[in-house]
């Protein structure tokens, strides 16, 4: 802190640098796929009318999984269940996981609860979100001033 | 089996590393597919996770006891989205298995459902135990 008071103006320079090379990455990367640490992965595209989810989740039952909609989070739930193997089957190697998850995304607006739909095919979950009539943006007119 | 602890979901898909081997040819992201296997007195199942895999985007070969799986993934995006947060990508799979000879090459299954690809590889017929006889020498 003492420099940043004596040498502002390097500083500034240095900063000013480092934005500029971030903003430079970010640019050239696209978007960035973030490695989440919940289960499932998620991707999420969005318009003005809406949004869609979609969400790996491979070897799971219909039956056992849950979606919970409110005005403005989505819940995905459910367990995925081992199958049951023979007594005296034995393994050798074990990836893949098991269990309850249940993982809540925050939504940036108001849904339409009723229009929630999903589908479930080849291990991906896709939901798509209509976004609520009375949270849409309006269009304000501009009149002239005369 | 019950001593057997459960992983968890919580793992994120681990891309293929590069062999000096094998390059590939497309410009895709590939994974190596989730797996479990497990054997019993009659058959090995192998258990692996695709998820966006179906029957007409499976490829599975056996060469010289080695049993390849490779998928290739096309992503669908939905119309007229914009992504604006990315937590997976959609990519190819491609692992390979070295087979024992137990396993009866001409009775391998496969069924793929929900992302999930099921192999079955029967155990032939255990080959006899050849006794030798030993001779005195005279």
């Amino acid at each position: 802190m003492y420099r940043r008071i004596r040498m502002p103006a390097i500083w500034r320079e240095m900063d000013q640098l480092q934005r500029e090379m971030n903003r430079l990455f970010e640019a050239s990367s696209g978007l960035r796929t973030i490695n989440s640490l919940r289960f499932p992965a998620v991707n999420i595209w969005t318009n003005e009318e809406g949004q869609f989810i979609s969400a790996e989740m491979p070897g799971f039952n219909v039956d056992d999984i849950n979606i919970d909609a409110t005005a403005d989070t989505l819940t995905i739930s459910g367990e995925r269940k081992r199958e049951e193997a023979s007594e005296d089957s034995r393994y050798h190697r074990q990836e893949r996981g098991y269990g309850k998850f249940s993982r809540t995304i925050q939504l940036p607006f108001m849904i339409d609860t009723e229009s929630v739909k999903a589908s479930y095919k080849d291990g991906i979950l896709n939901i798509k979100l209509e976004r609520a009539e009375a949270d849409k943006p309006k269009k304000i007119a501009v009149k002239s001033g005369e | 089996m019950a001593n057997t602890k459960d992983k968890s979901l919580d793992v994120p898909k681990q891309e293929v590393v590069n062999t000096e081997e094998m390059e590939r040819t497309r410009d895709r992201q590939c994974f190596i597919p989730k797996t479990d296997i497990y054997e019993n007195e009659d058959e090995i199942i192998i258990l692996a996770d695709m998820p966006g895999v179906n029957e007409g985007s499976l490829d599975i070969t056996l060469e010289k006891n080695i049993l390849t799986i490779q998928a290739f993934v096309d992503e669908s995006y939905p119309e007229g989205f914009e992504r604006v947060y990315s937590e997976y990508v959609s990519g190819d799979y491609q692992r390979s298995f070295k087979l024992s000879d137990e396993v009866d090459q001409e009775k391998i299954e496969a069924v793929v459902s929900n992302g999930e690809l099921r192999l079955r590889l029967p155990k032939a017929e255990p080959a006899k135990a050849k006794k030798i006889k030993v001779k005195a020498a005279k």
